[in-house]
């Protein structure tokens, strides 16, 4: 138990006590009391850089259920540490914002108790060193999100997007458990630390493809990728703090970690590597596509975020080949190097962006570029904001976006020259990729521009537009601040944060002294890819009218949410197609599933098994036992083909008693005793059955006849027959009634063998088969004396 | 070794089943109820002649009780069905009818 064990669930124990205060204070806005955690957490973590940069990672470890290995071990290293900042310190701010954000009407409460539990649960992600801990607490920030999305319940969207964000990222959290499953039966290790160690085990095994995709489902439906992405849009119905936190700046990057955090363990995989390329490149692409389409705020941003972490799974997949092959490490470092650099700026202008959305919403009471425009001089400090970040994210210096763009490039040209062992012909296509996506990337954050604070006032906003308070400004600010401030000093970063998380992802103890600078001469094709972009998207954006129709043929059949939907509705139509088709409520259909299955595996077993029959030890067959059974078949047969109902009942009475006889002939007249007084009192309960039928029903008619009846019916009487004299066959041991009959005096005075068993020798069967009768008889007193209540009962009972 | 007695004793199992079996054809065939009751009645009774018989085929004692039991419920069941046939009730209930 260390502090930092306490620090990841001090945001639980706040909400805890914020859920108390909720009820007793009303003056003060609650999010007062809940920036305290955040902040508290983001100072400590602080504290520690100096020691984990210099000193390397610390470890923690708590024993949890040490019997099956899950402990929850704290492991700091450079990417632990870089996330946990970014969690805690973009938490203070987005609790800030939420400030101004949230009225005092809202339910404050439950908003910063899901907050709350949703940053221990990231903070655990991100620091976890063993996997079960970590599928714990990843599952925990799925269930917080979609509280948090569902925030406003009452709203249909909501609930639409919550529950689909958790559908989908609960399947990739499922199958992640299966691949860190596989891990553990392949390393014997639960711990990440000790897996990488045994990387060689992962290497020579043959289930590390399963573990690689199941791992991967989880990374990818986590941070949105291809084709998992479509539920990030949908979760735009939460409130916007919610958005900025969850889906921008932390949750969405729990993917980015765990791929990161992985990549020493499968980097040598090929499938790895190029899965996380392929698709973050064509997520990139894709939602950078989509984005420029979109007219609400938060849409683009949404389609925004897709995209951009896409670019850093791409990066991540690049930085794997480090690992993979040995062609030109350096190079690749660098890909690491933008992929860290790119998370952090991403959090920063993107959680801006979003806090400016709400700002805007918040402001004017519309998200739809279409209704806003000209608000330049009315919001001049978002405005301001909105170009500093908007600009990041296009990628244009001198802010923090354009250097980790300019290295993302670099690193794909680089990927296009290496010559690799699959996909070497096509590697032209990652630069062209990348290139084609930041366009893209470019139009849609020039229309965010342009398209809210330049042109025209529309005059179509439903609130009069005004700056925002001071309390919603706060946040932006600083993170605006930030992206200016690592654009202009990105080395503040390099030696502290991104070196040793670049390390710990590529396991090397290695420093690297990465130097991220702006100017990397004429040589270098990356600029003139920024410069090619810029012009190219700026053409797109000023023709934009021209080429937008090609939008209007992405018709709604097409697109995953379809899909998606259609899915849902068709299993729900197939479960209860299925369900109506099996469970029909025939108690017959039951009948022939049960005997059918009796008769299927009883052919399968004697196929396996074999039947060895012998007829050796029977006895001699008598005249007596013949005749029975002759009479026995006859009433059978008679049952079957009988019209009447009354006849049947005789019959089965008939059987009965020749049961009896049966008994009496092999000796056992208790037997034939009981049978006889039971067979009396039974065929009385059926007469008496039948006299009370309804006089409708009594009609007499033949049972009729269905093949499949007939086919089991057969299978099943020739199944047991078979069993039967096969258990006969094949007796193994002697039975042990010669105890019985040596002890039945000696041990229990009495004469009568079967009394004595069934009093002394197995008391206890007679004494619950006595209950049986009990229960039996009360229960049908109770039947008997119940009043049924009918519907026009139950007025009279109530009134 | 087969004695006379078991000769008889075989006969008249012989003669009793084929006595049973005119009794079946009788309860099947029956036209009233009141054939079919009486025909069950002397039913019971031949068939604890036959356990009698049977008895003494097995050479035992033990199946005189299962004959007593069959007469007893011959009997009862015959009563019972007569009290039906005749009042369509078997076990009365005064107070049932008196409110």
């Amino acid at each position: 138990m260390a502090l930092i064990h306490l620090a990841i669930f001090l945001p639980v124990i706040a909400a805890i006590l914020i859920a108390i205060v909720y009820r007793y204070v009303k003056d003060v806005h609650l999010g007062w009391f809940a920036l305290i955690v955040p902040a508290a957490i983001a100072a400590y973590l602080f504290t520690l850089i100096p020691t984990v940069s210099n000193d390397g990672p610390l470890h923690y470890t708590l024993n949890l259920m040490p019997r099956i290995g899950m402990n929850f071990d704290v492991y700091i290293d450079g990417l632990g540490l870089l996330f946990a900042i970014l969690i805690s310190g973009i938490g203070t701010l987005v609790v800030l914002y939420s400030i101004g954000y949230l009225s005092k009407s809202e339910r404050l409460g439950n908003f910063y108790v899901y907050l709350l539990i949703f940053m221990t649960a990231m903070l655990g992600v991100v620091l976890s060193d063993n996997v079960l801990m970590l599928y714990f607490f990843w599952e925990l920030t799925s269930i917080s999100s979609f509280l948090l999305i569902a925030f406003w319940y009452k709203k249909d969207k909501s609930i639409y997007g919550a529950q689909k964000s958790l559908l989908i990222t609960f399947f990739g959290g499922f199958m992640m458990l299966g691949g860190f499953i596989v891990l553990y039966i392949i390393t014997g290790t639960l711990s990440i630390r000790e897996m990488i160690a045994n990387v060689d085990l992962v290497i020579d095994s043959n289930l590390a493809p399963l573990a690689v995709v199941l791992v991967l489902l989880g990374a990818f439906t986590k941070s949105a990728q291809f084709p998992f992405y479509i539920w990030l849009p949908d979760a735009m119905e939460a409130p916007t703090p919610v958005s900025a936190y969850l889906h921008s700046a932390t949750m969405v990057k729990a993917g980015l970690y765990l791929v990161a955090r992985f990549t020493p363990v499968f980097a040598f995989s090929e499938l790895w590597v190029w899965l996380i390329l392929l698709v973050g490149l064509f997520t990139l692409l894709w939602a950078s596509f989509n984005a420029v389409k979109q007219d609400d705020l938060k849409g683009v941003l949404a389609f925004s975020t897709v995209s951009q972490l896409g670019l850093i799974m791409s990066l991540l997949g690049a930085g794997g080949l480090a690992v993979n092959s040995g062609a030109n490490e350096s190079i690749f470092t660098v890909a690491v190097v933008a992929a860290v650099f790119h998370i952090i700026n991403h959090a920063t202008f993107k959680g801006a962006l979003f806090m400016i959305a709400g700002i805007l919403d918040h402001e004017t009471g519309t998200r739809s570029i279409r209704k806003l425009g000209g608000l330049l001089t009315i919001m001049p400090i978002t405005f301001t904001m909105t170009i500093i970040t908007a600009l990041s994210m296009a990628g244009l210096p001198p802010f923090n976006g354009f250097l980790s763009k300019e290295l993302f490039l670099e690193a794909m040209f680089e990927l296009s020259n290496a010559n690799f062992s699959v996909l070497a012909d096509w590697s032209v296509l990652f630069p062209i990729l990348a290139i084609v996506g930041s366009i893209f990337t470019f139009v849609y954050s020039i229309k965010l521009i342009h398209g809210v604070f330049l042109g025209d006032r529309t005059h179509e906003t439903p609130k009069e537009p005004h700056e925002a308070p001071a309390l919603m400004l706060i946040s932006p600010i600083i993170l605006s601040a930030l992206v200016v401030i690592f654009g202009l000093f990105p080395n503040i970063l390099s030696q502290t944060i991104i070196d040793p998380a670049a390390m710990s992802i590529l396991a090397t103890d290695t420093q690297l002294n990465t130097e991220i600078s702006h100017w990397h001469g004429f040589n270098n094709p990356a600029l003139w890819a920024t410069i090619a972009i810029v012009v190219v998207g700026l053409a797109l954006y000023l023709f934009r009218h021209s080429w937008m129709f090609i939008y209007d043929y992405h018709k709604e059949q097409f697109t995953l949410n379809y899909l998606y939907d259609q899915g849902l509705i068709y299993s729900q139509l197939g479960s209860k197609k299925a369900t109506d088709g099996v469970m029909t409520g025939f108690l017959r259909d039951y009948m022939v599933y049960i005997f059918g299955f009796f008769v299927v595996f009883g052919i399968i077993t004697t196929f396996f098994t074999g039947l060895p029959i012998d007829f050796d030890n029977y006895s001699e067959i008598g005249i007596q036992d013949v005749v029975l059974v002759i009479i026995i078949l006859i009433s059978l047969f008679i049952i079957m083909m009988t019209r009447s109902r009354m006849v049947s009942i005789i019959m089965l009475g008939a059987i009965g008693y020749s049961m009896a006889l049966f008994f009496a002939f092999f000796r056992a007249p208790d037997l034939a005793l009981t049978q006889l007084a039971i067979e009396t009192v039974t065929t009385t309960l059926f007469l008496v059955c039948f006299y009370h039928l309804p006089k409708k029903s009594k009609h007499e008619e033949a049972v009729g006849f269905k093949f499949t009846n007939f086919m089991i019916s057969v299978g099943v009487g020739a199944i047991v027959i078979l069993f039967g004299l096969a258990a006969y066959s094949n007796r193994l041991f002697e039975s042990i009634s010669k105890y019985h009959i040596e002890n039945v005096y000696e041990l229990a005075a009495g004469g009568n063998m079967v009394n004595v068993i069934l009093v002394d020798f197995r008391g206890y069967d007679t004494l619950f088969e006595t209950l049986v009768f009990g229960i039996a008889g009360i229960g049908i007193y109770a039947l008997m004396k119940a009043k049924v209540k009918g519907k026009d009962d139950d007025n009279e009972e109530h009134a | 070794m087969i004695g006379f007695l078991n000769i008889i004793v075989i006969i008249c199992i012989i003669v009793f089943a084929l006595s049973m079996l005119g009794m079946v054809y009788r309860v099947i065939k029956g036209p009233t109820l009141h054939d079919r009751v009486i025909t069950l009645d002397a039913f019971g009774v031949t068939l604890m002649g036959m356990m009698s018989l049977v008895s003494i085929v097995l050479d035992t004692t033990y199946l005189l009780s299962v004959i007593m039991l069959i007469g007893m419920i011959g009997f009862i069941g015959t009563v019972g069905f007569a009290k039906f046939l005749e009042k369509g009730v078997i076990i009365e209930n005064d107070r049932d009818n008196n409110s």
